[in-house]
């Protein structure tokens, strides 16, 4: 452990009252290049739930996320250090196909971001690449249903995913993520470009989809992480030994006690607005 | 409610003294762009203006049976620009063939993160050289070193698949199908050059997207950033075909300029700008007006190239 008094917490942050965990983070460094980004993380990912990420810009909530399905590897001089498990597997074991990974842990960005694709090629493309044999036709049909998309779209499956709304293209996203029936689906910011009623349908649809799907979701807005999410992580940034800034996480556990009752000074100040 | 003082009111007033010069600077910028403008729209006026009027005796004498004729006999005064109108249109597109696979492929190559930055900028550097190699050296290279290099392949090409009409005939050291090769070797900067830009443009958030649902590398390629870059793909492609369709020297000197058709890749032929180069210097008359005719057709050829990929480039861009 480092001799940085903040990072302590950790350790003991890791701990919840659940016993089905899907994501298990253990002392997770990230680093680009030399730059050390995300310092010592544990923290566990239960089973059906939604796990809100907040804290100021830069404290590398994001950057931890795109580690759940190995995103990361595609930036040159992206390194993690420590040990992620899915279900028990090491994600960073060698042997372990990225490809696979991101299979069964689907991704939905902070910009929405269809393909130059019909909406109804935005859906296929990914059961196809995963190889679904099945009726495409009830599979888009479902899983734009599942996005609460379906009523303003199914009359025009064949038009552009980008002649839909900024909102509708989000949840057109978030169909195309669930399409390829993921365990696990990330959210880096979903709704950071959507307007309050687009952003109220995304945190219905983060609801229902908790049912089926364990939920991580990167968030800068506090009332959305405190209407969505069963748990909440804090993170914080520090200026480290050269003056580079490094992420860490503060505090997480159930979301009321990090609203109501932090134990963390910097989670008190942070979530009640005096900083960041 | 607010309003300016007197003072303010005035410099808010265009013909305040501190202000006029740059207005002045702006006025006479205006009008040279236009008059710049203006200036090459009639320059191209000017040129087919010219082209046509020295055409029309040969328009007047061969009419549109001229696209079709085979013959070009000065002696008689009888002209045909058929050959001519076939070896451009063939060897552009034999060079198509081997170049649009080959250069969209490097170019996916070089946008891709597949080799470090630092091997990438020298390797695209390189690429762009191509470009600015003179044709007459593409010339000399394909007759010293590339057709002799070559010519024992086409050999063997012709001995094993000579019932194939367009490998029938022994190979000869001038011939259409390697100066169409040298072609597309000249016409593979174009198309690499642009087809990266727009690679390398397209937004990265797809591409993260396409991995984010499980896409492998090959999927990612082939199924989301191709068909996204692909008005700017084609775009490249038009513009290599324009080039292609309009390279002198290079095929002057390597086609064979001869006056048939032959089914056979393998034997000499003729393109129009290659016939132009080798005869306007004796040309006069009827044969000069029938040269004139031929240049008519490249350029509307190209001119029709141009705006089949306007077309095809503002659709593709629908569809997006």
């Amino acid at each position: 452990m480092t001799t940085n008094p903040s990072t302590q917490p950790n350790a003991r942050s890791s701990m919840l009252p659940e016993s089905d965990v899907v994501i298990q983070t253990e002392n997770v460094s990230i680093y680009y290049g030399s730059f050390q980004a995300v310092r010592n993380v544990f923290l566990d990912i239960p089973k059906n739930r939604v796990v809100a990420f907040i804290g100021p810009s830069g404290c590398g909530k994001s950057t931890l996320l795109r580690c759940y399905n190995r995103l990361n590897d595609l930036i040159p001089g992206a390194r993690v250090e420590g040990k992620i498990t899915y279900q028990g597997v090491d994600l960073y074991d060698p042997k372990v196909d990225p490809v696979e990974v991101r299979r069964r842990v689907g991704m939905v960005f902070q910009k929405a971001n269809p393909f130059p694709k019909s909406i109804y090629e935005n859906i296929a493309f990914g059961a196809r690449v995963n190889g679904y044999k099945g009726d495409m036709d009830e599979l888009v049909e479902r899983s734009l249903r599942g996005s609460a998309l379906w009523d303003e779209v199914k009359d025009k499956l064949k038009q552009s995913g980008l002649s839909l709304s900024g909102g509708q293209q989000q949840r057109l996203c978030i169909a195309r993520a669930i399409a390829i029936e993921p365990e696990v689906i990330l959210m880096d910011e979903p709704c950071s470009a959507l307007d309050p009623i687009s952003t109220l349908r995304v945190e219905d649809l983060i609801h229902e989809l908790k049912q089926q799907f364990t939920i991580i979701i990167v968030t800068h807005n506090m009332q959305q992480a405190s209407r969505v999410a069963d748990y909440t992580a804090f993170f914080n940034a520090e200026a480290g030994d050269g003056g580079s800034r490094f992420g860490y996480l503060v505090e997480y556990d159930r979301t009321e006690n990090i609203f109501n009752s932090p134990k963390q000074q910097s989670t008190q100040d942070y979530v009640s607005g005096r900083f960041g | 409610m607010t309003s300016l003082t007197t003072a303010q009111q005035e410099t808010l007033i265009e013909s305040s003294s501190k202000f006029s010069g740059v207005r002045l600077t702006d006025r006479i910028f205006y009008w040279l762009t236009v008059i710049l403008a203006i200036g090459i729209g009639l320059v191209l006026i000017w040129i087919t203006y010219s082209l046509l009027s020295i055409a029309i005796p040969a328009i007047a004498s061969f009419g549109l049976g001229f696209l079709a004729s085979s013959t070009w006999n000065p002696v008689q005064d009888v002209y045909g620009a058929f050959p001519q109108i076939y070896g451009t249109i063939l060897s552009s597109f034999i060079a198509l063939l081997f170049a649009i696979p080959l250069g969209v492929g490097v170019a996916i190559f070089l946008s891709e993160n597949f080799l470090p930055r630092k091997i990438l900028t020298p390797i695209a550097f390189t690429v762009e050289l191509l470009a600015a190699i003179p044709s007459v050296v593409y010339g000399m290279w394909g007759i010293f070193i590339f057709i002799p290099a070559i010519l024992p392949l086409l050999k063997w090409v012709n001995n094993a698949f000579g019932w194939v009409p367009i490998f029938s005939t022994s190979p000869s050291t001038r011939q259409l199908f390697a100066a169409s090769l040298v072609l597309a070797i000249m016409i593979l900067p174009t198309i690499i050059a642009i087809s990266r830009d727009t690679m390398i443009s397209i937004p990265p958030q797809l591409r993260q997207g396409a991995y984010g649902l499980g896409a492998t590398r090959w999927e990612t390629i082939t199924k989301v950033l191709v068909p996204a870059g692909l008005s700017g793909i084609i775009g490249s492609i038009m513009l290599a075909l324009g080039r292609a369709l309009g390279e002198t020297m290079a095929l002057a000197m390597l086609v064979g300029n001869s006056n048939r058709i032959n089914i056979s890749w393998f034997a000499p032929a003729s393109t129009i700008s290659a016939l132009i180069a080798n005869q306007f210097g004796e040309a006069s008359g009827l044969q000069k007006s029938a040269l004139f005719y031929e240049a008519l057709v490249l350029m509307l050829l190209t001119l029709a190239v141009n705006v089949l990929a306007e077309f095809i480039v503002g659709r593709f861009q629908q569809v997006e």
